[in-house]
């Protein structure tokens, strides 16, 4: 445990020392990142030792606080949260080094560390702690370290406006989990968090609309994503990659250790969850697919798989609805399991994706193209990712969703209940996969292939080594997930066992055995691959690489004649009009001999710019007219409120 | 165990490595014959095959590596499908729990390097192809999965093995006939759609601009396009053998008596496929989303009267 306190307080302080750097020294930022993984390998080494060792860990301390305690305890739920924690930390503090290094930003790098190592130090701290208040503190040093993050390059109009949005939805949640833990506190006695089914589930519908409402925002559930999009595009791409890889992942794992509380499970939790999840997922990928700005794209795929990792959720408490434990096992290591692959290919995407922009100096897909000649490892990493996010093998992503899959084809063997319903969970979830397939090739195509489309694009260079390593780290860990699927599943199978049962034994011995035979086919998927690919390239060696592109009888082709991120997006955009309500400027030809035109579009964020904005302005507009109205500088009427003041009183105190 | 693995892994094997280009020559004989012309003999995409492979390559100077793996996985991923899937009332060799997600993900697989190879030679022509096939396929996916429900539900196991076994017989002759019906013809149609056939697309047009798979390999050369085109055959030998599986479900007991029916349903299928050639027109280009979401919807019918 030792180890664990000191991994945190390592990681808390390290961009502390930085402060006292002169503002252009590089030592600064060399303490923090070499603090950041002596702290993040301490807290490592402890969570592997208890895992091996078989038993939870706990830590007890008395705090002066009234209800409060320093109580942390690790067992095998919060280990699948941290383990993908650790690994994005690291690689982020060291990707950190070179992407933001503190000569090139002397502004705001110390800053950017300072935060950096509080907010991995907080979520280390709210994933183990096991008493409310101090689950709160975790939580709201979190908030407002992402807060920082987000607004890192705050003297950026955009940045400011994306930070305050963030903060505005953070502090929702958080009142939402104030009354949450008030409740839990009335229903259990103690602020200390219950044992697993130990509550009763009569009388906690709030219990659980207020988690939903507070972890939901966190983790981006669809209609609580209105902050994502714009915090994850604003911030700098390593942090990034933690905000969209671990952060809102403390959603899910409030919504899951809450649900662990209880003994039964209302069926209608199940539904919600399994519904907002559908939503989010499709919707979520639908609105990726309408975004130009690379890391806006990346954020709204982070809503779609949110959504996914709350289908495995919603399946695995309709299961406990229903007492089939094959479902439970099979959706909640399929929803644990993407949490995990999610931190590492998302982190991957974003750190790649970083790595060009710091190249080319835009987000814009349609400024880049021709890149994997330029940056080619770069665009290896960032194809692993795409393949592994597009969950096809022989990657991490594939076995998380094949889990999630075999559970919504187990409600088929109780067809005559309601639950029959949830197997529509399986085509809901092929068509979120088809539509972030379409989202990576048009991402990666566009990004890295054909020719450069501007010339900043055309005269990148590699990033250097300390930037590819990381992304190398997450990559193979990536495959190693995708190969030796049979690895993790120890660790699954006992967080399932928490949350669901009181003992291993009644878990079905064989669930996961048929992961083997997936190990198998991705290896032969990968043997099949290189021998062909090898073949291929052996056979072509000498072939002619000098002629120009195929244009049907044109000679001259141009980068500009090149498919753009919008025309690619723009058939499965029309299919989804219903929902994105894309807006068209331009494009219009009229004459024999048209004039220049120019065509854009834009897709705004359906909740945020089409609901909540005029919402919001709509209730300001109500309350200024009010305001002019009542206070309309007439003496006689403020005479008028005395007056009325006065009745009204005097009425109440006779009554 | 492991003799009749191997056994059924050579079966297997044979039979889709050399009888896969046949299903193309019948279609384009089928197709010549309704047009009172004599046509290419049934073997001419054997031959086709034979002189690409001879042939040398060209690349564009705009493309990179991504454009020869589009090939490669073309040709692995139906290789490896084609294990996981029987042939008839021939068992596949490679089964367990949940391969069915793995079959449809493989060819996911498939489509993405395919795409991205398309994008790779930077032509707007081959983008606009590579754009339709991935808006196709993932308007097809939720059908397949539909379908999949549907024959699940039937059997109780999740393998394909289960999913096509020989309670198929039974199942047509009991009242969850009419879904199999509605699903033979939903699985036919994501067949005709995954394997660029018309009504949704034609192999044979003359303009780039009115294709979609086609335009998309239109740089490929010499034994890459040669693998391309034995990837698409084997492919459309794979997806049939889930449709010819599902309207023929009988089996004989002899493995090669079972072999022969297969390949006699196979071509029968061919046939079919070169009638609807030969009486239907091309779809305009939006239709197609129309039809394939009707499509699902019909497939949710066959699903919702198996689940009452």
């Amino acid at each position: 445990m030792i180890w664990f306190v000191v991994g945190i307080l390592l990681t808390a302080l390290s961009g502390v020392p930085g402060l006292f750097y002169q503002r252009h020294g590089e030592g600064g930022e060399r303490i923090a990142c070499l603090l950041t993984l002596t702290g993040t390998g301490c807290a490592l080494f402890a969570v592997v030792t208890t895992l091996i060792s078989g038993n939870n860990m706990n830590l007890d301390l008395t705090w002066s606080i009234p209800g409060a305690a320093l109580s942390l305890h690790l067992d095998p739920l919060a280990a699948v949260f941290l383990l993908p924690l650790f690994l994005v930390v690291a690689t982020g503090s060291v990707y950190g080094l070179r992407y933001w290094s503190q000569r090139e930003h002397p502004g705001n790098g110390r800053k950017l560390r300072l935060f950096y190592g509080l907010i991995s130090s907080a979520m280390i701290l709210l994933l183990t702690a096991s008493n409310s208040v101090l689950f709160l503190v975790g939580w709201e040093i979190m908030a407002l370290a992402g807060f920082f993050l987000i607004t890192t390059e705050d003297h950026k109009e955009e940045v400011s406006r994306a930070g305050y949005i963030y903060l505005i939805a953070t502090h929702t949640g958080t009142l939402a989990l104030f009354g949450l833990f008030i409740l839990l506190d009335r229903a259990s006695g103690s602020l200390m968090f219950p044992a697993s089914h130990t509550l009763s589930a009569t009388g906690s519908t709030l219990i659980f609309l207020l988690g939903l409402l507070g972890f939901g925002m966190k983790a981006g559930l669809m209609p609580m994503h209105t902050w994502l999009p714009g915090a994850h595009a604003a911030a700098p791409s390593h942090a990034s990659a933690l905000l969209s890889g671990v952060m809102i992942k403390t959603g899910i794992y409030g919504l899951v250790r809450l649900t662990s509380f209880f003994t039964e499970i209302p069926v209608w939790w199940g539904w919600t969850i399994l519904l907002l999840g559908a939503i989010s997922g499709i919707m979520g990928v639908a609105l990726a697919l309408a975004q130009h700005d690379i890391k806006r794209l990346l954020a709204y795929h982070s809503v779609e798989n949110i959504g996914i990792i709350a289908m495995g959720l919603g399946l695995a408490l309709l299961g406990r609805s229903y007492h089939m434990p094959l479902l439970v096992a099979l959706g909640l290591a399929g929803c644990l399991l993407h949490v995990i692959n999610h931190g590492l290919f998302k982190s991957l995407l974003f750190l790649s994706a970083g790595s060009v922009i710091h190249a080319v100096g835009s987000r814009e897909i349609d400024h880049f193209g021709g890149l994997l000649k330029r940056q080619p490892w770069t665009g290896v990493m960032f194809l692993g990712g795409a393949v592994a996010i597009c969950a096809l093998p022989p990657f991490n992503g594939f076995i998380s969703e094949w889990l999630i899959y075999l559970a919504a084809f187990q409600p088929l063997k109780q067809p005559a209940s309601t639950l029959g319903m949830a197997v529509l969970a399986a085509p809901a979830l092929a068509l979120i996969g088809g539509l972030a397939l379409a989202c990576f090739v048009k991402v990666f195509g566009i990004t890295f292939l054909g020719e450069p489309r501007c010339e900043a694009a055309a005269r990148t260079h590699e990033a250097p080594q300390l930037m590819l390593l990381p992304m190398a780290a997450l990559l193979a860990a990536c495959v190693w997930i995708g190969l030796l699927p049979t690895t993790v599943m120890p660790l699954l199978r006992n967080a399932v066992a928490d949350w669901s049962l009181s003992s291993t034994t009644t878990l079905p011995a064989n669930t996961f055995a048929p992961l083997g035979w997936v190990s198998l086919a991705g290896w032969l998927l990968l043997a099949l691959l290189i021998i062909i690919g090898l073949w291929l390239h052996h056979r072509s060696r000498n072939a002619p690489h000098d002629v120009t592109t195929w244009g049907c009888g044109y000679r001259f082709p141009a980068p500009r004649m090149q498919y753009t991120a919008s025309s690619f997006g723009d058939f499965l955009v029309q299919l989804f009009n219903f929902g994105l309500r894309s807006e068209r400027h331009g494009g219009k030809v009229s004459g024999l001999f048209p004039p220049d035109t120019r065509f854009s579009s834009h897709t705004p964020d359906a909740i945020l710019d089409r609901m909540l904005f005029p919402l919001f302005r709509g209730s300001a507009w109500c309350c200024r007219y009010l305001r002019s109205k009542i206070q309309n500088g007439t003496i006689a009427f403020y005479l008028l409120y005395f007056v009325l003041t006065i009745i009204t009183l005097l009425t109440l105190f006779i009554l | 165990m492991l003799g009749s693995l191997a056994l059924s892994l050579t079966i297997h094997l044979t039979l889709l490595l050399l009888f896969a280009p046949l299903l193309q020559g019948v279609i384009t004989k089928t197709k010549a014959l309704f047009a009172g012309r004599i046509g290419a003999p049934l073997l001419q995409p054997y031959y086709d095959l034979i002189r690409l492979m001879r042939k040398g390559f060209v690349f564009s100077r705009t493309t990179t590596w991504v454009f020869q793996a589009g090939p490669v996985v073309g040709l692995a991923v139906p290789l490896l499908a084609s294990l996981l899937i029987p042939f008839g009332a021939l068992t596949a060799p490679i089964s367990f729990e949940g391969d069915l997600i793995l079959f449809v993900y493989l060819f996911g697989l498939a489509r993405f390097f395919t795409a991205t190879a398309a994008l790779d030679t930077g032509s707007s022509f081959e983008g606009m192809g590579a754009v339709r096939e991935v808006t196709f396929s993932c308007l097809a996916e939720p059908t397949v999965l539909f379908t999949l429900l549907v024959l699940a539900r039937l059997c109780g196991g999740l393998s394909l093995n289960a999913l096509f076994g020989s309670h198929l017989l039974d199942a047509w002759h009991s009242e969850a006939g009419a879904s199999l019906g509605l699903i033979l013809v939903c699985l036919f149609v994501v067949l005709l759609v995954e394997n660029s056939r018309i009504p949704f697309d034609d192999p044979n047009t003359h303009l780039e601009l009115t294709m979609i798979h086609e335009v998309m390999v239109l740089d490929h050369s010499g034994p890459a396009f040669g693998m391309i085109l034995y990837g698409a055959s084997l492919k459309m030998m794979v997806m049939g053998a889930m449709v010819v599986r599902l309207a023929m479900p009988w089996q004989t007991g002899w493995w090669l008596s079972d072999a022969l029916l297969f390949l006699a349903g196979l071509i029968a299928m061919a046939v079919f496929i070169g009638v609807i050639e030969s009486i239907m027109a091309r779809l305009r280009l939006p239709r197609v989303p129309q039809m394939l979401i009707g499509t699902s919807l019909v497939s949710i019918f066959a699903l919702v009267l198996v689940l009452r």
